[in-house]
């Protein structure tokens, strides 16, 4: 048993957190989100090209630095202090772990270019019907010779406005939830048949609703087999979800710190608002939240890749606490800076939006508590 | 980072469980399972054996007694001792003064006080707590007047736990009254044979006699008794917080009371089916399970940037927190699963007593157990003052 970083690892964390405080103070978000396309695709290829930062969860064979889910969860973390909306949860977790976990000619031509940043890829699972179910799919895809069809509709995919690819779930057999009959591909974002509705989401990404219309796309788009794509779909949605959770734990370590910084410098009654105990108190259990989020964060990070019932466990118990951590934390935060904190001109009210759609990403507490009741709690 | 025991790790795991299973003593197994109260033999003959094996105080540096065991091979010795349901050890010469001692004490108190705190021939209380002073600790009165060699010593303390069978006690007390309340306080070391010394027991919500007032009327004591300077007590008594903080997150035994929770769940039935298939019982498991992992890992972390370096500091106040919360909720849970049986008031088992008591056996206990770990959020420095500890030393404010 072990906890320490390696020297990579750290350097990693050094230079992405230099890297994010020339490029990613308060006002330059601002801007990238007011701008036409909603984001600086300038810092996406100096993450790529300048600090080889996309390639440091992948493998040396791929042209990457060798690593894994630690170091996705390390650059998750720091992304997450300054509430960045680089797509790398859906390229690099999402996009690359299912690459990985395939491997193959898929992985040989699509790894390098996401590590040298020309791929961007948006995850398109979710349907209106389907909450967190991941079973739940209707959107078909139906081999016709050397293509597969693809009808039906995804919703809120994030980052699919900036996307080369699509990595899409679809049934290529059974009904709505069966385990069975599900499939993953990954597809040309701009092929014949996709339309998309683009929008802003709260927490200032940019996602779409998609639609599939008899969009034909090539055979070798499937990853995995077919019809039995729902393990490893369950695999990178669980290693997205441990990512998002250390998403959390830059936003929420950056809740408290502006917390605190805020009681030290607002004077009422004469004093800082930081004598008052009654906030010293909220300030410590929020505080005690952000560091339980790490411990749970680093927890299921370790247990990734093992038989995928304990690593569900794992991943849930974490994503349940996580979740009410970022709750907790979130609304202490807006209640400690009162009026001010729900103003658009302040950094904490812009923290708190994504704090507060992490609660749910990847499934609510509730969800992830059913969850891991089921695998560990029978009767 | 990884969680995979090596196999080093592996082997010491199989070494410790082998010798708990083959040493534990059979006749405190069934009073722990028979549901009585403790007498001081049953604690020491458990003490004894570990003792002699060298592994009574794994966390004390090897030259005086210790192990020199890992981190993680410590954390491997107390989850096992945890899943044996192996009684603990007294804290307050393993964990309290022990440490104390060999950092702030002379030779010659190293000497003479380590050998009977690791064979257990010392049993050890501690002299904190006074009526007037409890999470405002350095108020505390109870005075010391040097005359001669000697300290002359009066006043009174309380919550002085198992003090009735107590050898030895460390005591706070304050030797200059004009000082700054924190700089005026000493650290003693007090036979409790003196004369002076008056042991009263205080009868707690389960029916224990687990804490007691200790009185102390113009006790003499040697002024070679004093550990570290003369005013300077209270650096020991923060250094001395601050390990009593770590031990009591409680994961390992807190992990066994989750899973006798769950055999309790299994058993009792709720309408057609068992407690624990009741959704919202089962939520109340699954947070309370899911909290303790997260105590867990924060402990381990804590431990890791132990190994690195860093002593137990400030945010062992958290461990306390989350660690005595979580120990409640354990025995909230066991008494609500017991349902009915928890209301039977259970006097143990008496000599001669031909029937068995009320309820099944693990009900026996469930309603004093929750009423006395009450004291885990009060006792160690309440959880409102760890609160206070973290917003002074850890966050700044």
């Amino acid at each position: 048993m072990d906890f320490s970083y390696t020297e990579t690892q750290d350097m990693i964390r050094e230079t992405l957190s230099r890297f994010l405080a020339d490029t990613y103070d308060f006002d330059s978000r601002s801007k990238m989100i007011a701008s036409s396309t909603g984001r600086d695709p300038g810092i996406w290829k100096a993450l790529a090209q300048d600090l080889g930062m996309l390639g440091a969860s992948f493998s040396e064979d791929h042209g990457g630095l060798g690593g894994g889910h630690l170091e996705n969860a390390l650059i998750m973390e720091e992304l997450g202090k300054v509430i960045a909306i680089e797509p790398y949860l859906q390229t690099v977790v999402l996009g690359g772990g299912a690459l990985k976990a395939v491997g193959g000619a898929a992985a040989d031509a699509v790894i390098p270019e996401i590590i040298n940043g020309n791929v961007i890829i948006a995850f398109a699972y979710a349907e209106p019907q389907g909450r967190y179910n991941l079973a739940n799919i209707r959107t078909t895809a139906k081999k016709d010779g050397a293509s597969y069809v693809l009808n039906g509709h995804k919703g809120v995919v994030y980052a699919a406005p900036w996307a080369t690819h699509l990595l899409v779930t679809a049934r290529t057999g059974g009904a709505t939830t069966d385990v069975n009959g599900v499939s993953l591909f990954l597809i040309d974002a701009n092929a014949k048949g996709i339309v998309r509705r683009d929008y802003p989401t709260v927490d200032g990404s940019q996602a779409s609703e998609i639609y599939f219309e008899n969009a034909a796309i090539p055979a070798d788009a499937l990853l995995g087999d077919e019809g039995a794509g729902l393990p490893l779909i369950e695999r990178i949605v669980d290693e997205a979800t441990v990512a998002v959770c250390a998403e959390s734990c830059g936003v929420t370590a950056k809740l408290h710190q502006g917390t605190l910084d805020y009681a030290r410098q607002r004077n009422q009654f004469g004093q800082p608002i930081s004598r008052f105990q009654v906030l010293q108190h909220r300030m410590v259990d929020m505080f005690m939240e952000v560091e339980q989020s790490k411990s749970m964060t680093t927890m299921a990070t370790l247990k990734l890749d093992l038989p995928a019932a304990e690593r569900m466990a794992a991943v849930s118990a974490c994503k349940a606490k996580v979740s009410r951590s970022a709750q907790f934390v979130g609304q202490n935060a807006i209640q400690t800076h009162g009026g001010i904190g729900i103003t658009q001109e302040l950094a904490i009210g812009h923290f708190f939006k994504r704090a507060t759609m992490i609660e749910n990403q990847f499934g609510s507490a509730d969800h992830h508590y059913e969850r891991f009741e089921r695998l560990t709690l029978a009767d | 980072m990884q969680l995979e025991f090596s196999p080093a790790e592996i082997a010491f795991q199989k070494e410790v469980r082998n010798f708990i299973a083959e040493n534990y003593p059979e006749n405190l197994r069934s009073v722990q399972d028979e549901g009585h109260d403790l007498s001081k033999e049953d604690f020491l003959s458990w003490h004894r054996i570990l003792a002699k094996k060298g592994w009574i105080a794994p966390a004390w540096p090897v030259e005086y007694g210790g192990t020199g065991w890992t981190a993680t091979e410590r954390f491997i010795w107390s989850e096992e001792l945890a899943a044996a349901d192996c009684v603990g050890t007294m804290p307050f010469g393993l964990s309290m003064v022990g440490p104390v001692i060999y950092t702030f004490g002379t030779p010659e108190q190293k000497a003479k006080f380590l050998p009977g705190i690791l064979s257990g021939d010392d049993w050890w209380c501690q002299g904190y707590s006074e009526p007037g002073a409890g999470s405002d600790l350095a108020s505390l009165r109870t005075k010391a007047v040097r005359d001669g060699d000697d300290y002359v010593v009066n006043g009174q303390k309380t919550w002085t736990t198992m003090a009735q069978h107590a050898d030895w006690g460390f005591f706070l007390v304050r030797t200059d009254s004009d000082a700054k309340a924190q700089e005026g306080i000493s650290f003693l070391l007090i036979d409790m044979k003196s004369p002076g010394v008056t042991v009263r027991p205080i009868i707690t919500l389960g029916g224990e006699h687990e804490v007691n007032e200790v009185w102390l009327e113009d006790v003499r004591v040697p002024v070679e008794n004093r550990v570290y300077e003369e005013n300077k007590g209270w650096t020991c008594a923060k250094f001395l917080l601050a390990h009593e903080r770590t031990g009591i997150a409680a994961v390992a035994r807190s992990k066994r009371g989750v899973e006798k929770i769950k055999a309790i769940a299994r058993t009792e039935q709720d309408g057609d089916r068992p407690l624990i298939a009741n959704p919202f019982f089962k939520r109340k498991i699954s947070e309370l399970e899911i909290d303790l992992t997260a105590l867990e890992f924060t402990e381990l972390r804590s431990l890791a940037g132990e190994a690195s370096g860093k002593g137990p500091g400030p945010e062992s106040s958290l461990l306390k927190i989350k660690g005595s919360e979580i120990q409640q909720r354990i025995t909230e849970l066991a008494l609500e699963a017991v349902g009915h049986y928890g209301a039977p008031y259970f006097r143990g088992f008496g000599e001669g007593d031909n029937e068995h008591p009320i309820g099944p056996d693990y009900a026996h206990r469930a309603a004093p157990t929750y009423f006395n770990t009450r004291k885990t959020t009060i006792y160690g420095g309440s959880n409102e003052i760890q609160r206070n500890i973290i917003a002074k030393m850890v966050l700044g404010i």
